[in-house]
């Protein structure tokens, strides 16, 4: 198998492609998916992956046996939301490949390989990212992923496996699950790291060494007794081996639901409008100067009109769907942030402004909250939770600048509390009111599990316990003496301070600034997800840069090249 | 236990110290009831209280190779030998061309070589079971003195294979040992591991197309191998190779002597039908070549293969013959090749050693031309206007680069709807293994040939053709 899992790469040459002139756009729906097939039996719906050989996103490479790229993500991603939000009655979800002989061979290397550095980075980040929003449908919509390996499921293959609750794979004496990146590619396994290998699945430290460092893997009984899938079927008997268990899956995950009929709503395309170095969204608007390397976000805040439909309850928000403020503005957001990231790549300080009315604001929060154990309620909100830490995981400096108009309150006080610092008007001419909800008390948790007041407040309990349970508008003052603010700044200051401050951070080195910040961000002990985007960011994007992979001597470069690697033996 | 142990050594003629190695004979006694299971439940049963004319090795010596005598199979003394060497071993190729050969498995390349041997030794056993079957409709009790000598050797092969994995993989290789008498050739759930081993081998025809044209793959596997870096790889495989060419003796004289038959049926029947003699015609000929030659092609791997490259620069494999080759290293060089880019058949070139599966289907390419041009003399000294064509290595193909393209057996970019409409002109149809079955009924009689074949034009050790090769009637 392993001339299968490898030999997808061959015969391409490396020409490195510039990214930075590419644009990429994450908006897609079913009817342009390239490489994945979903079917909907009931409560069971089934997710094939067949990759398109030719549907690569960029030039200079095949995506064969079920290999994948950004654009193979980008829709993968877009199946999970979907699966939430458009077919709230799915309970399980089989993920199989529809390709002969393979599951997933993992990330196309050649792909990898022929990318910058922040392409890599960019991709690892989004795809894990994918793989947390699976595990984010297990744990709170009540959809189980369970991933029927129908064939070799190597590396990143694997890596989407162990974001599945369960893995069956097929037992027929070849097929196997592997990470063979460390001996075939030099670079860290999966899609970033073996944290869900150890901390997930819990497989032996000292067997997971010998997993990855073995190239073909591990298949069969063996596979079994090591944890690293939950059984094996055979070959004759796998889908309709898989197909019971799903079934059994789905009875024990709807115990409990009741037996009210769900019918999901339909995520429209958001269809930005872009104009130079703006792009703007119903809600939220991103603009950029190249030259000062800085970009602007802001959102606007609900309406008067939309708190009205929320308190119509469950059935107007339903008939909202989609147009709904709290689930459009957000997935705005979202669009913006992963433009910024993929797109945008010289802007290191993005300036973020929430402008609306904080009461508001706040009654829109309580409103939607109150709609919580209806399903479509619950998704929103979950929604929500990713978008904001999406925003967390973004490296990017942050200034969440509070100046006249703005309204940094409940939901949207998140954003200021995940930005690097926050700047707060005090003006008596033009109030600026900030304010605590209940999204403020850790229902939308950063990666980590905390909350953005306890992760701001870490090292200040006493002002901590004061918030607790604090809901209602802070004058500025206020939101200072609750410790929510980096500075507090009156008018006569606030121009000038905030220039000095703009410019003072766009001359930082971008590098020291995205360690520092991904150190700053997550005070307070880590849990797996965090684990996962540290080690990432840590490790595995250090590898990548270091020659030994890298290099023209390194083992990515060399992959599927006559020439063999030669290593700097040295340990760092 | 020291008896059987005692028992073991003595029933294994070998040459690699066998008696004082205990872990290699506890790893053994524990392998050799599973594997006579196996020979009992997939192997030549029906036969195997039938005395054989098998031809035994039992050293290396020159004497010691061939031992011929009237076998019953389970007895057949699978041996494990490794070609002697009087020179020291060198790494054949690669990046360490010309440094000392590896006597013991050298760490980095441990997983390659354990992948190599086992996708080898799965071959073995699963000719044996796709022949399993052919002894009941044998043309004669030389041919089926022929087909049990070729499966009592592949049996060998895997013991060959087997001491490999005991010998040097540990723990792993006693397991991948165990597995491969639990794949099946064909079964949906454990199939074995290459394509053209899971078809089925139904009749003589394609028994002897299947030892022409698959064996021969087997023979320039082996021959890289014999040029591995790792002596004792090397020097097994060496010593296989002259088994092996008996296999390729049994395949191409077995097609030839078809060939030479249908020729005399053409000549005898009024209107030239080779059918209405009982014969095979021509095109159902042609149709089994077009078949088992381009599975036979899938077995070398993709034409474009970082693992042949690997394998290469590693001096794990080299080409055929590659020490009477002048450069080792295969560097800054190109291999052209035809592709198929936006629908049509350009030339590309890659680079050398990713194209080292290509260079060996190369050497058996000519190899299997060769044979062509003697079937064709055959038929030409026998008076028929016909003449035997080999396909383009693009045709139909399940493995590499040509997979997903439909060509005709000259090689040109058809439609699929072209293929659809001739496939039963080019490659074996249900029809054809039909017909074949309907005229292969056994013939036991010593002196004896079916109607279809010809004679050999000798017996086996100089024994007389109607020599009692097997003893069906003890």
């Amino acid at each position: 198998m392993l001339r299968m899992a490898v030999s997808f790469f061959a015969g391409m040459d490396s020409a490195d492609t510039n990214d930075n002139e590419f644009v990429v756009e994450f908006d897609t729906d079913p009817s342009r998916y390239r490489h994945w097939r979903v079917s909907y039996d009931g409560p069971v719906a089934h997710l094939e992956m067949c990759v398109d050989p030719d549907g690569g996103m960029k030039p200079g490479y095949e995506l064969k046996l079920n290999s994948y790229d950004l654009g193979v993500d980008i829709e993968l991603a877009d199946v999970v939301r979907r699966m939430r939000f458009e077919h709230p009655e799915v309970r399980t979800v089989m993920v199989t490949s529809g390709t002969d002989n393979v599951f997933c061979a993992g990330a196309n290397i050649h792909m990898l390989a022929s990318s910058t550095h922040a392409w890599k980075v960019n991709f690892c980040k989004f795809t894990n990212e994918t793989r947390c929003e699976l595990e984010d449908a297990d744990a709170y919509s009540r959809q189980v992923y369970l991933c029927g390996a129908n064939g070799t499921c190597a590396g990143g293959g694997y890596e989407l496996a162990l974001a599945c609750r369960e893995i069956y794979l097929q037992d027929d004496g070849s097929s196997a699950v592997s990470l063979p990146e460390v001996p075939l590619l030099g670079v860290l396994p999966g899609t970033g790291g073996l944290t869900r290998l150890v901390d997930k699945r819990k497989i032996r430290r000292d067997r997971a060494d010998v997993f990855s460092t073995t190239a073909e893997g591990i298949r069969g009984k063996k596979a079994v007794k090591w944890r690293l899938v939950d059984g094996i079927y055979p070959r004759s008997r796998f889908m309709e081996k898989l197909r019971a268990r799903a079934a059994t899956v789905a009875a024990e995950t709807a115990e409990g639901l009741g037996d009210g009929e769900r019918v999901g709503i339909k995520l429209g395309s958001l269809d930005p409008v872009m104009e130079g170095s703006t792009r703007t969204y119903r809600y939220v608007e991103l603009s950029w100067d190249d030259e000062a390397r800085t970009a602007n976000l802001t959102i606007k805040g609900p309406s008067a009109e939309d708190v009205a439909l929320l308190g119509e309850g469950a059935a107007a928000l339903h008939r909202a769907g989609d147009q709904l403020w709290a689930l459009r503005a957000f997935r705005e957001l979202d669009d913006a942030l992963l433009y910024l990231r993929f797109n945008l790549h010289a802007i290191g300080l993005c300036l973020v402004r929430a402008v609306g009315d904080a009461a508001t604001i706040l009654a829109h929060d309580e409103a939607l909250w109150a709609l919580r154990d209806g399903w479509l309620g619950n998704e929103v909100l979950r929604h929500m939770a990713r978008v904001l830490r999406r925003f967390d995981l973004s490296s990017r400096s942050f200034f969440a600048l509070g100046d006249a108009g703005t309204a940094f309150a409940g939901c949207l006080l998140e954003l200021a509390l995940a930005s690097d610092r926050f700047y707060l008007l005090d003006d008596p001419d033009h109030p600026v009111q900030t304010g605590l909800s209940v999204f403020n008390e850790g229902t939308m948790p950063m990666t980590h599990g905390l909350s953005r007041v306890q992760a701001h407040l870490h090292g200040e309990p006493e002002l901590l316990e004061a918030l607790a349970g604090r809901r209602g508008l802070l004058d500025p003052e206020e939101s200072d003496d609750a410790g929510l603010v980096t500075v507090l700044l009156d008018d006569i200051d606030w121009e000038d301070d905030i220039r000095v401050a703009i410019e003072e951070r766009a001359s930082l080195s971008p590098d020291a600034l995205t360690g520092m910040e991904a150190n700053l961000r997550f005070p307070g002990a880590e849990n797996e997800h965090s684990k996962i985007f540290a080690r990432l960011s840590a490790w595995q994007n250090w590898i990548f840069i270091r020659p030994n992979a890298t290099g023209g001597q390194g083992a990515l470069s060399l992959y599927g090249k006559p020439e063999r690697p030669t290593f700097d033996w040295k340990r760092v | 236990m020291q008896s059987t142990t005692v028992d073991l050594n003595a029933k294994i003629p070998n040459n690699v110290g066998l008696a004082d190695d205990p872990k290699l004979l506890r790893a053994l006694e524990k392998w050799l009831p599973r594997y006579l299971e196996w020979w009992h439940d997939m192997g030549p049963t029906d036969f195997e209280d039938k005395p054989v004319f098998l031809r035994t090795a039992v050293s290396v010596s020159t004497d010691g190779w061939a031992h011929y005598d009237h076998v019953r199979m389970p007895d057949y003394r699978w041996g494990i030998f490794l070609n002697p060497r009087e020179e020291e071993s060198e790494i054949r190729c690669g990046d360490d061309a010309g440094k000392p050969a590896w006597h013991e498995i050298p760490g980095e390349h441990r997983n390659a070589l354990r992948r190599i041997i086992v996708t080898q030794a799965d071959t073995e056993p699963a000719s044996v079971e796709q022949q399993r079957m052919l002894g009941h409709m044998a043309p004669s009790l030389y041919d089926l003195r022929n087909l049990f000598q070729v499966n009592v050797e592949e049996g060998r092969h895997l013991w060959a294979m087997v001491y490999l994995l005991h010998k040097y993989f540990g723990r792993d290789g006693r397991d991948e040992a165990d597995e491969l008498l639990e794949r099946r050739s064909g079964d949906v759930d454990k199939p074995r591991i290459l394509g053209a081993f899971n078809q089925p081998c139904d009749h003589w025809l394609s028994f002897f197309a299947f030892t022409m044209f698959t064996d021969r793959d087997g023979k320039y596997q082996l021959a890289a191998l014999a040029q591995s870096g790792f002596d004792p790889l090397a020097r097994t495989t060496e010593f296989m190779l002259t088994e092996e060419a008996h296999h390729l003796f049994v395949g191409e004289t077995g097609l030839d002597r078809i060939i030479k038959r249908s020729a005399e049926l053409e000549q005898i029947d009024p209107n030239g039908d080779i059918r209405n003699q009982g014969g095979i015609d021509f095109d159902l000929i042609q149709r089994t070549i077009n078949y088992w030659f381009t599975y036979s092609l899938d077995l070398f791997g993709g034409e474009i293969s970082s693992n042949a490259a690997d394998f290469f620069a590693a001096g794990l494999k080299g080409r055929y013959r590659e020490d009477r080759l002048d450069e080792h290293r295969a560097l800054g060089q190109e291999y052209r090749l035809n592709v198929v880019d936006g629908g049509k058949l350009t030339e590309r070139d890659v680079p050398l050693r990713n194209a080292m599966n290509e260079v060996l289907r190369d050497s058996y390419v000519k190899d299997c031309e060769r044979a062509l041009r003697k079937w064709n003399r055959t038929l030409e000294a026998a008076g028929s206007k016909t003449r035997l064509t080999l396909p383009s290595r693009r045709f139909h193909r399940h493995q590499g680069i040509y997979t997903d393209h439909f060509f005709n057996p000259e090689g040109q970019l058809i439609t699929a709807d072209q293929w659809e409409a001739n496939k039963h002109r080019w490659v074996l149809t249900p029809a054809d293994n039909d017909y074949l079955l309907s005229i292969m009924k056994p013939v036991y009689e010593p002196g004896k040939f079916a109607n279809w074949i010809a004679a050999p034009t000798r017996g086996i050790d100089g024994q007389p053709l109607d020599f009692e090769y097997v003893k069906l009637h003890d």
